[in-house]
Formats: structure tokens, sequence, C-alpha cells
């Protein structure tokens, strides 16, 4: 099928470079307690047709990050800092209705849980018309309709027109996810953000979603975000892998650097805790232990030295300095960690190596 | 749907015939024979015996009970046969025991002055306590958010008489700007009709406001923090689209549950509200009824009251199913 004619998208001011590009974002919500910082000076950037993987336990600032990208924080409740570039358009500070107009149609996101994010009294096909007429205001109804149809087709929905007038509820869960990529990919955006797309679905089913998310990129050649905490979805789709912890960013890198050669103590747990096909049957996963920080009162120095087993080893830099991003081994890989080059080479291959799951 | 349907008005008969057996037991669980009091003080044996004949209350009790059913549908002739003969039209629920007269008449004199209360005051309370307590949860936080939680909050903790007599004393009394309440039927003169009433509306009305705002207020910021909701936002459409679409037929869903039972209820009575304004409504007869033990009454307006709930319940019932389609299904 042809994409019908879209609404002219409004023209981006550059067409080179990467397509979203983030400058020490800073996201907080003054509360009773103090005030949260949820994000604290991310930089980061996607290239349109890649895929960047942000990984972090809850609360750690991974689902802030894509919703202030999508301009969905209450701009009275949030305070926002930095630079959100979308297209070459700046989306921190801009108004409601121009940062509606990109929702949807340059940007789009999916959610976790599809059952919660569909509207369960409206049909599956409408919603996606709705999503479709919103920026077609000139689409008929009928165009509308039928371009939902051919959404649900692409995305793998057998006989779509019947099943357009399905409820959200008479869907199974990998279908329901389904239809929500369909919906949001109706206007082709440029940036998709896929929020823990598979979390909630079967592990059968999560394998189709991914396979399903890298078909549609390749057709439409969009950038994606990928947050998940799942090591083994990073693996399989992101190009680059940002890890966040305590609302930063504390490794940074290809899939490869990050996966094979990790630098960060708390990459080394989050690799640890995933159970390896290749290793020991035997060997116990190795949890992190502790919770992650409260981002109201983080601890001082770098936040993840309560947790960490080699926090102290390079003065008492770790208690009282915040780590900055820093490259190490190759290009484009930063870590914000004290531990000097050497140290963390060699606690990594005696202490990670042998036991850690994913890519080994 | 239809399935749906069919069951549910089947409950509802079941229920109905259930009740009408727990009334109808009225007649026998109360410490008094019906015959005394019918028949008043000094009343003879003879002349209780032959109360009780004609009531029928020497039947068994099963006979007692397809008789007042029968009446209820067919009409029934009591003291059949004799000078005393009495015919009572269908819905026959006996006659008063105080002036003979026709339960039925009893009920068609009061019921309207109660329905048009309920009616008006349910409207004002449904517009503008739904309105308000929207309006304040997408406003939250501000200052017309917080003089709607403390107006309805000081609304849902008065009382009808204590509101109904302020507003008597100062629209009636003091400035004369309205009559004192009365009824004049809505197919006479519907102005009359309307200023007549429009005290106990915003009596009943405001009071039920209050806790109609606060209720949809809690709802809409509830539905405010659903995973679809942000999507709808996800999808570009405009705040008044997402919160008039997406967010509203979600929220207003219990309210109609709500709404229904209330009405329902208020059907059968709104004793406090007729009484203050002086209007012969049902609940004042039943309450009056149920004071002088004047059963054929208190059996009707009690019947009556349940089949107002239970009818109420079916409405809503249908309502959820054409609203949330998730209903339909089970």
């Amino acid at each position: 099928m042809t994409a019908p004619a879209s609404a002219p998208k409004s023209p981006a001011t550059s067409d080179s470079g990467p397509y979203l590009q983030v400058n020490d974002l800073r996201v907080q919500f003054p509360t009773e307690d103090g005030v949260v910082k949820a994000v604290d000076g991310v930089s980061f950037s996607v290239e349109r047709g890649q895929t960047l993987g942000i990984v972090g336990e809850s609360g750690s600032g991974k689902s802030v990050t894509s919703l202030t990208v999508m301009g969905l924080h209450n701009s009275k409740r949030a305070r926002i800092s930095g630079q959100i570039l979308v297209g070459g358009r700046n989306v921190v500070g801009m108004s409601e209705e121009q940062t509606r107009r990109l929702r949807g149609r340059d940007m789009s996101m999916i959610f976790q849980d599809p059952l919660s994010a569909l509207h369960p009294y409206f049909k599956v096909g409408a919603q996606i018309a709705e999503a479709y007429k919103v920026h077609h205001p000139n689409a008929s109804k009928s165009e509308a309709k039928k371009r939902a149809v051919d959404m649900l087709g692409r995305v793998g929905i057998p006989q779509p027109a019947r099943r357009a007038d399905s409820y959200p509820h008479e869907f199974s869960g990998g279908m329901r996810q389904r239809a929500m990529i369909a919906m949001a990919l109706v206007n082709d955006p440029d940036l998709l953000i896929a929020d823990e797309p598979t979390t909630a679905l079967d592990v059968t089913v999560q394998a189709q979603i991914l396979d399903l998310l890298e078909d549609l990129q390749r057709e439409f050649n969009s950038a994606i975000i990928m947050i998940t905490h799942d090591l083994g979805v990073v693996a399989q789709v992101a190009d680059d892998v940002l890890v966040m912890y305590g609302g930063r960013a504390v490794e940074f890198g290809s899939v490869e650097q990050v996966m094979r050669r990790p630098q960060h103590p708390y990459t080394w747990g989050l690799l640890a805790s995933v159970p390896s096909l290749h290793g020991d049957a035997d060997a116990d996963l190795v949890p992190i232990k502790g919770n992650p920080p409260s981002l109201i009162n983080l601890p001082s120095g770098c936040a993840f030295n309560p947790r960490c087993r080699y926090a102290g080893r390079n003065g008492d830099r770790s208690f009282t300095e915040v780590p900055e991003l820093h490259q190490v081994l190759e290009r484009g890989h930063l870590v914000a960690c004290h531990l000097s080059e050497a140290d963390s080479k060699k606690f990594y291959a005696e202490d990670i190596a042998p036991s850690a799951g994913v890519a080994q | 749907m239809v399935r749906f349907l069919t069951r549910r008005v089947l409950v509802g008969v079941a229920t109905i015939i259930a009740i009408s057996i727990i009334v109808f037991g009225l007649f026998f669980a109360v410490p008094s024979s019906p015959a005394k009091v019918m028949c008043g003080k000094n009343c003879d044996p003879a002349s209780i015996a032959a109360v009780e004949t004609k009531l029928g209350l020497r039947e068994p009790i099963t006979t007692q009970y397809t008789e007042f059913m029968k009446g209820i549908f067919v009409g029934r002739t009591y003291s059949k046969g004799t000078p005393f003969e009495q015919h009572c039209e269908a819905p026959c629920f006996g006659f008063s025991f105080r002036n003979n007269e026709s339960v039925s008449a009893i009920v068609a004199r009061t019921l309207p002055v109660t329905m048009s209360i309920v009616v008006g005051a349910a409207v004002l309370w449904l517009l503008f306590g739904v309105s308000l307590g929207m309006i304040s949860a997408l406003r939250r936080g501000t200052v017309f958010d917080k003089l709607a939680i403390g107006v309805s909050l000081a609304g849902a903790s008065m009382q009808v008489f204590f509101f109904g007599l302020i507003l008597l004393f100062a629209f009636v009394y003091f400035t004369g700007w309205l009559p004192f309440p009365s009824y004049t039927p809505l197919t006479e003169n519907p102005a009359k009709w309307a200023s007549g009433l429009i005290l106990p509306w915003v009596t009943l009305g405001f009071l039920n406001s209050a806790i109609y705002a606060r209720l949809s207020r809690a709802q809409m910021l509830e539905t405010l923090s659903e995973d679809y909701v942000r999507t709808a936002r996800a999808k570009g459409l405009p705040l008044r689209r997402v919160y008039t679409k997406h967010a509203l037929r979600a929220a207003i869903t219990p309210i109609v549950t709500i709404a229904g039972l209330d009405i329902g209820a208020s059907l059968g009575g709104t004793f406090i509200t007729e009484t203050i304004f002086g209007l012969r409504g049902l609940g004042k007869e039943t309450v009056e009824a149920v004071q002088f033990l004047n059963l054929p009454i208190v059996v009707a307006t009690v019947l009556l009251a349940a089949v107002f709930i239970v009818v109420a319940n079916l409405i809503v019932d249908v309502l959820y199913a054409v609203i949330d389609p998730r209903v339909r299904l089970s």
C-alpha cells in the first residue's frame, strides 16, 4: 500500500545529524517533602533508523525522560531545563499547543500495559482512526477508518477489517500491543518511544513484538528509544545503550561496548542479575543489593555508592564527588565512575565476566 | 444485549415478588389486628368479626396473598354478595383505614408531588453538582477548586430541614420574593408548578449537588491519571477533546449508577423536604400512615418504593451496558 498524503510536517531546521538530541536535560518536581530530581543532567541523541536502549531500575528517571521528550509533563508541576531538539525544534519551553502538534505525528509513544493504555470504551479501529484524524483534519471519516485498518494489517493482526470493530478487551495481550503500535505509527512518526513495550507480555509474544518493531523501523526509518529494564531486550534491538541510575546517565556506548565491556559497577550488577544460557546452570544470580535511592535525597558523591562493592577504591571521591561521564577504553564509550580504568578492567575480568549473563 | 436485558428484567421481577411477600407479611407482623384499627375504639367483637370477614382476614394466608396480588392486577370486590359490597378497581391496594379512600387514589394524588420535587432537584444536582466536580478536578489546586471543595463540604454537612428553613425565611418570609411552596399540577399551569416548587428543588438539589460534586471530582481525578488518558494526549489530541471525550465518559459511569439509585430511592418519598415545605407527597403520606397503622397505605407505598428502586437498578444496568462495552459480555 502507499502512504496517503500526509499533512505537511513543519520543516525541520536541520536534516542532517541526529533526529532527537537531548542536552543536559533536568526535570524536577517540587513536592511537599522536597524537590524530586527525577532527571539530572542527561544528554543523548538518536538518529533516524537507530535504536537507543535506555536501561535502569524503576525510579532511575528513564520514563520521566521519555515523557518529557513527548511534552507530557504538566509544565506547572515540573521544572524542566536543558534542550530537547526534535528534528531541530526545541521542545523545552514550547507551548502545549505546539508540542501537541508534534505528538503523535513527529513523535509517538508505545506504553507498557496496552490494556490500560487503550481506552476500554472505544473500538480499537476508532482509536487508531482518531490518532490519524487529529493530524489529518481534512481526511474523511472513511479514509481515517481505512488507514486504521491498513495499519492493523501492517502490524500483523489477521482480518484487520473485522478486528477494527473489536474493543480492546476482546484482544489478546500481544494483539493489544500490536494495535498500540499501529496507533503510534499511523502518522509515520520520525521518533518512536517505546516504554517497556514487552514487560506486560508473555515471553513468546515479546519476541514477536520486538521483531515487529525492528521490521517497522526498517520500513519507516524512524528513530526508536527503547526503554526497558530487560537487558535481553536491549541486546536484541538496541544500537546504543544508555544506563541510568538515580536520574543520571552512568554509562553510555554502543550495545557491543556496554554489553561486552561494561565499565560501571551498576551495569555489572544489572548484567549479573540476568540468567545466562551459557553459564553454569547452578550458579546463583547475583542481585544488586539494596534499593534504588530516593530522588529527593540522593546519596552524596556517586549516587550508587551505598550499593557499590567497589565504592571507596579511589580515595573518598565516591562519597564526596559526583562522577562525570568521561570516555573510557574506546571512542563513544562513556562512564561516570571514579574507578580507574585499570581497576575496572581488573574487577570486571575477575568478578563479573565469569558469571554475567548477556552476550558472553 | 437481548439476553442481558431479559436476565436483568427477570431478576427484577423476582425481586419485586419477594418484596411483595415481605410487605404483605406486615399485615400479620404488626402487634395489632388490622380489623381493630379499622373498626376503631369501643368496637364489639361482632363488628371486628365482620371487618375481618370483609378484609378476608379469615382466609388462609396464601389465599389472602393471591387475592391481594390479584387485586393489584385485575381489581377485587370486598364483601361480595353482602350489602357492604365494595368494588376496588385495579390497581387495588385496598382502602384507607381512616376514611375509606381508595389507596390507589391517594397514591395517584401524592406521587406526582414527590415526582415533581425529585425530578426538578435531580436535574439541578446532576447539572450543577457534576459539572462543579468535573471542573474543579480539571482545575485541581486552583482557587476555583478550593472554593468548590469548601462549598461542597458545607453543603454535604448541612441538613435538609436546616437549609430548607433558611431558604424559606430568606425568600418567603423576609423578602417575599417567592410564594410559599405549593403544588400545582404541571399540566395545569407550568409556571405556577415551577415557582411553587423552586425552593424544594434548590434545597434538595443543592445538598445533593455537594455530594455529587465531591464524587465527580474524585472520579475525574482518578480517570485523569489513567493510562488511556495519557495515551490520548500522546496521540496529539487537544486537551479539550481528551477531557470531554476520553476522560468524561469514563468518569461519568459510576455517577450514573449512584444517580439512578438516588433518584429511584427518592421517588419513594422525600419526607423531610415535603414536611418543611408543607407539600403532601408520598413521603409525608407514608409516614402518617405508619403513625396511624394505616396498613393498606403503608403496604402500597413500600411496594411502590421497592418497584422504583428495582426499576432504577434496571435502567442503570442498561445504561451501564451502553456506556461500557465490557459489561455486555458478562
